[in-house]
């Protein structure tokens, strides 16, 4: 596949971008912005594209009866009444989500179930964190001992006799050797976004345009 | 020099404080191209073992063998969030193996833009493999841009259609210990890979394999095998040494009672 012609508009773009990173020339902010405004125009296409898939998908289960075909139905359900209510049940035009029912539609189904989803994480964290602080070894040992300090730090009840200095251990705790590490994890991101933005701008890795060089 | 030049010829002003960051970064792009000369010459350089991605292998065998798919998120960011670009990178290798092996790769996507990446992609790979037949663009489809909902569904799909395989790449919110915990329950073999620092936890716990921070920019150099990506890994141990000099430096610095190296790098205490 004959890569050049993106590899040119990734390394103009890239460059361009990079040089209003440092330089303030009206020019290069105008460019800038009009490559933000670009991006969310493509993306508002996208969803074109995205919404198509998710149909075809659904509408390939109903058809072949699929395990879970009920599923497809609420998620066409889901889409048209959010769509109905939003854009042509509003007084004031076709933008907006002003109608009673959207907006009870929104507060007491979507919220409902986000919230519900989100509250599972309290389980999922006692059963990761029964299989974590298993001192299995000594480097588990530390991050149960760590972790122990930390929870009765942050809420203390054993504080007002010989557990005083909990809370101040847990401070310590987090932030010295955790801050500590946390930088280092970051110092790494940090060059591993610019080697990978530099790779993509020098048409170096050239894999995310689909064709690769192995 | 440079900058003053810059300001009188074309009245370009260079922003303030953005020097110390120049600087460093004219040296990581000389770096790079020092270390891309020496693998265009014929170099090979040594990298450290990562347990995760040796298992990359291992990982799309054992879907192939149970004959169950694979399942590959690329994270709740969007294409211009340069994880989710690295993770796109990793996704055209894993493609690659899973299309030489005849094993589906499934793809939910989070993002519509991402989506039409991830097929172009796959469907690259596979037709390098030969194996454009089998490339079924429905396995990479959207699901939504709304974090617990694009979770459950992503769970839907873990608990229906119980992948021998699932790859976590990208950056990722509170939905991750949910994905991990649920691709665990399942038996799935997990390989996850994420900078966001606040979840590697719930990775490291509940996955097979974490590629921690900059292991996911690191991977796809890896599998690549390549030596001209791998000059990269090598430009960012420069930068690392670099900067653990300029930490060293302003430390001792500071320590001696000086703030001239630290003003000189525009930082304060």
């Amino acid at each position: 596949m004959n890569n050049r012609g993106p590899l040119l508009i990734a390394f103009v773009c890239g460059m361009l971008m990079m040089a209003e990173s440092f330089l303030d020339y009206s020019w290069l902010n105008s460019f800038a912005e009009w490559v933000q405004k670009y991006y969310i125009i493509i993306a508002a296409f996208a969803i074109v594209l995205g919404v198509a898939s998710l149909f075809k998908l659904h509408l390939a289960k109903l058809k072949r009866k699929e395990d879970g075909w009920r599923y497809s139905l609420v998620v066409f359900f889901g889409f048209f009444a959010m769509i109905i209510t939003g854009f042509f049940m509003n007084d004031g035009g076709l933008v907006g989500t002003k109608h009673p029912w959207n907006a009870w539609l929104y507060n007491n189904v979507q919220l409902p179930l986000g919230a519900t989803m989100f509250s599972l994480l309290a389980f999922f964290i006692a059963s990761a964190a029964y299989r974590a602080f298993r001192a299995r070894s000594l480097e588990a040992t530390l991050l149960l001992v760590a972790a122990c300090l930390v929870m009765l730090g942050q809420v203390p009840i054993l504080t007002g006799g010989i557990f005083d200095n909990l809370p101040e251990i847990k401070q310590w705790i987090l932030d010295i050797p955790n801050m500590a590490s946390k930088r280092a994890i970051m110092i790494g991101v940090g060059l591993g976004m610019m080697s990978t933005a530099l790779k993509i701008i020098f048409g170096i890795e050239k894999t995310y345009l689909g064709g690769s060089e192995e | 020099m440079i900058f003053n030049f810059l300001n009188l010829m074309f009245q370009i002003q260079v922003k303030e404080g953005t020097g110390p960051v120049f600087f460093v970064l004219v040296l990581f792009v000389a770096a790079l191209f020092f270390f891309l000369d020496k693998a265009r010459k014929g170099a090979t350089f040594k990298i450290r073992k990562i347990a995760g991605l040796d298992a990359v292998n291992e990982a799309i065998g054992r879907a192939t063998e149970m004959g169950k798919s694979i399942l590959y998120t690329t994270g709740l960011e969007t294409a211009s969030h340069i994880a989710t670009i690295a993770s796109l990178t990793i996704l055209s290798r894993v493609a690659k193996r899973a299309a030489r092996y005849g094993t589906r790769l499934q793809v939910p996507s989070f993002d519509p833009i991402v989506m039409s990446l991830s097929q172009e992609i796959v469907r690259e790979s596979y037709l390098e493999e030969g194996m454009v037949d089998s490339f079924k663009g429905d396995d990479i489809f959207y699901l939504t841009q709304e974090q617990f909902a694009y979770t459950a569904a992503v769970e839907g799909v873990l608990v229906r259609e119980k992948p021998a395989t699932v790859f976590l790449m990208g950056y990722f919110y509170a939905e991750s210990l949910l994905l991990a915990e649920t691709g665990n329950s399942i038996g799935a073999i997990q390989i996850a890979g994420t900078d966001a620092v606040t979840q590697l936890p719930f990775f490291i716990v509940s996955c097979d394999y974490t590629l921690i921070g900059e292991e996911l920019y690191a991977a796809s150099a890896y599998l690549s095998e390549d030596s001209n990506i791998i000059s990269s890994l090598k430009a960012q141990d420069f930068g690392k040494a670099l900067l653990w000099i300029f930490l060293l430096l302003g430390s001792i610095a500071t320590f001696a009672g000086s703030t001239k190296f630290l003003s000189l790098l525009g930082a304060s205490i």
